[in-house]
């Protein structure tokens, strides 16, 4: 097992270079740059402040000579400057990027007990009328966009009825501490929450109702049955544990985005976390950030990908890694 | 006849067919329709037909997996329908079953020896402490090696998973076992083995047998009594003996002039049958099986024969008996 674990870094390695390559041509050829982006509207550069600025930034170099240079300092832990923050990439992140998984993480963890739930049940009693309303309930619920779910969960509970706050993490003008800040967070966080648990929980449930319906037509299901066991034991014990393992990958791929933010949700909200810093980011031409942050994620889908096949060894007794 | 462990009356078996935007139901899949029969303690009856004649059903409304439409099921003297849902977990011991696949028919997450001993606890036949000794004895009873208790169902062969599934069954010391195809999917070479096995335990254990098969020459060597079904009903139903020297009803007689014979030389009659089993879902009128058999009257198209009995036990629903 550790020989495989070491072995399918080592293969990533490669995956990591080439990433980081697509990563780099994407934003280095999108056209205009952070000096474009800041220095239009209104201000009238000449041309040669724009080249002499360029070369402050050492923009105008040929791209083989600035990715090495990009490259060379990422491998030192060094993602470089936000032009947007004036601070360095790591540290930008680090200060939204906990937010954003906080938010995340409540959400993942709603989502995937909501659908077991929901999906498990909907499965043992297929075609009853909770399971017919459930398909169409989560159907809907799939089919809405965020900015649509979000700004009216926002009306109906923060305009209209005034249960929860408009946006933001705190409350403003008052300084709370310990207990007092958790219960002030979560309140500002019960909006995003429903509408990011709304959006994810229907594919979820129609995993959990598939696989469910596919293990409990096997003979074993039908033989623990027969031995006279109970139906909790049948469906939780025998039925459940067996429907899992395909969800396992699928639980490990969502690992990281619990880092990746939710652009539009976290907008909507104005909740300071790195969903919302990405589309700033992106508006300002704040390349070096992007570059990063986009490279982390793609180092974190990588390692979710090993630990996915890793977990469905220890889960699945004919899977073995060697 | 001595009296009758199981004995079936009047089953029924319909499985709805639903459709439309309210999934009402718009007919019934008629798998078992109408079928009586009693097997005698320590006794083997075989229920041999082709696919969807409802063989597997009557085995799994026995053991109530799948709802009986009406008619009953009586196990000694209880009626296996009226048993409360706590009453027929405390059965379903005494009842076992033993699936055709045994790929499928074993939780692929469970050590063999957990599958083998579940059951047994949960049904406080044994401590949980000498679990272990009685799964390892029900091992080394069915061919198997006590070691195999941690091996996982992926790491034995087609044949070992059979026993380790006939093991299964057997830990809880049941009186009946109904054997859906139990080798059906094996090789002829371990087939052997398995009938053998069950021959043998039978005999140790005084256990009852229904034998579901398509394969005669396997019903041949198991059975005491043997039932034919076709398109949920049965046709014939007799010993064993009287059936395979005197087959009365046209598709009992077809069925037997299939039966290979590893004889080159030896010329015989064939009779071939046409076309298809009807469907379950509109079965013909008249007696089911006129629209393929070879002696087909005017009378057959109209009036449903009745089993009835030709002498000796032999039952036998055809007008031209």
């Amino acid at each position: 097992m550790f020989q495989y674990i070491i072995r399918r870094l080592m293969e990533s390695v490669p995956t990591i270079i080439g990433a980081s390559i697509v990563i780099f041509l994407a934003f280095s050829l999108a056209p205009g740059d952070v000096i474009t982006a800041n220095y239009t509207g209104g201000m009238n550069l000449t041309e040669e402040r724009k080249a002499e600025l360029r070369e402050l930034y050492g923009l105008n170099k040929p791209l083989p000579e600035r990715y090495g240079l990009w490259m060379g300092h990422v491998l030192q832990g060094d993602f470089g400057q936000s032009y947007l923050y004036n601070k360095p990439v790591t540290d930008v992140i680090k200060t939204f990027v906990w937010n954003s998984f906080l938010l995340s993480a409540t959400v993942l963890v709603l989502q995937w007990m909501l659908a077991l739930v929901i999906g498990v049940f909907s499965a043992v009693r297929q075609y009853s009328l909770f399971d017919s309303l459930v398909t169409v309930l989560v159907f809907v619920a799939m089919s809405l966009p965020s900015f649509f779910l979000g700004l009216l969960l926002l009306k109906l509970f923060a305009v209209d009825y005034r249960i929860f706050p408009l946006g933001g993490m705190t409350s403003t003008g008052v300084d709370y501490q310990g207990l007092q800040h958790i219960l002030d967070v979560a309140y500002h966080m019960a909006l995003p929450v429903l509408t990011l648990t709304l959006l994810s929980i229907g594919g979820t449930t129609r995993y959990f109702r598939m696989t469910m319906l596919e293990v409990v037509r096997q003979d074993y299901i039908r033989t623990a049955r027969a031995k006279g066991l109970k139906e909790r034991v049948v469906i939780f014990k025998h039925a459940l544990r067996n429907a899992l393992l395909p969800l396992i990958t699928l639980f490990a791929l969502e690992l990281p985005g619990l880092f990746a933010g939710a652009i539009i949700t976290e907008r909507i909200f104005n909740w300071p976390g790195i969903g919302r810093v990405t589309l700033d980011g992106l508006y300002q031409r704040d390349y070096p950030l992007m570059m990063g942050f986009t490279l982390i994620i793609a180092f974190l889908t990588i390692l979710a990908n090993i630990l996915a096949d890793v977990l469905y060894g220890v889960a699945d007794p004919r899977v073995r890694h060697r | 006849m001595t009296k009758a462990l199981i004995t079936v009356e009047n089953l029924k078996t319909y499985f709805p067919i639903r459709a439309g935007v309210f999934r009402r139901a718009v007919g019934h899949v008629k798998a078992v329709d109408d079928v009586s029969f009693s097997i005698a303690k320590g006794r083997t009856l075989s229920i041999v037909g082709e696919s969807g004649s409802g063989k597997s059903t009557v085995g799994r409304s026995i053991l109530r997996l799948v709802p009986k439409t009406s008619g009953n099921v009586k196990f000694h003297d209880v009626d296996v329908y009226r048993l409360s849902k706590r009453e027929l977990r405390k059965l379903r011991p005494k009842i076992q079953m033993v699936f055709q696949d045994p790929y499928s028919s074993l939780n692929p997450r469970m050590k063999v020896g957990a599958a083998i001993g579940e059951a047994l606890i949960d049904h406080g036949l044994a401590d949980p402490k000498e679990v272990r000794e009685r799964v390892e004895a029900v091992l080394v009873q069915t061919g198997l090696e006590p070691y195999h208790f941690d091996r996982y169902p992926h790491e034995f062969s087609g044949g070992q998973r059979q026993r380790i599934v006939i093991a299964r069954a057997l830990a809880l010391n049941p009186e009946f076992i109904v054997l859906d195809e139990p080798v059906s999917a094996l090789d002829v070479s371990i087939q052997a083995q398995i009938l053998n096995l069950l021959a043998d335990l039978r005999e140790m254990h005084g256990l009852t047998y229904l034998f579901i098969s398509h394969d005669l020459s396997v019903v041949e060597f198991i059975s005491d009594e043997v039932a034919v079904m076709y398109l949920g009903t049965i046709v014939e139903h007799a010993s064993r003996d009287e059936l395979f020297a005197h087959p009365l009803h046209p598709y009992t007689k077809a069925l037997l002039s299939a039966v290979p014979i590893p004889d080159p030389t030896l010329k015989r009659e064939r009779i071939v049958l046409k076309g298809d089993i009807p469907s379950p879902a509109d079965p013909p009128r008249g007696c089911r099986f006129h629209t393929r058999c070879p002696f087909a009257e005017d009378r057959c198209r109209e009036a449903v024969p009745e089993l009835r009995d030709v002498g000796g036990g032999h039952r036998v629903a055809c007008h031209l008996v």
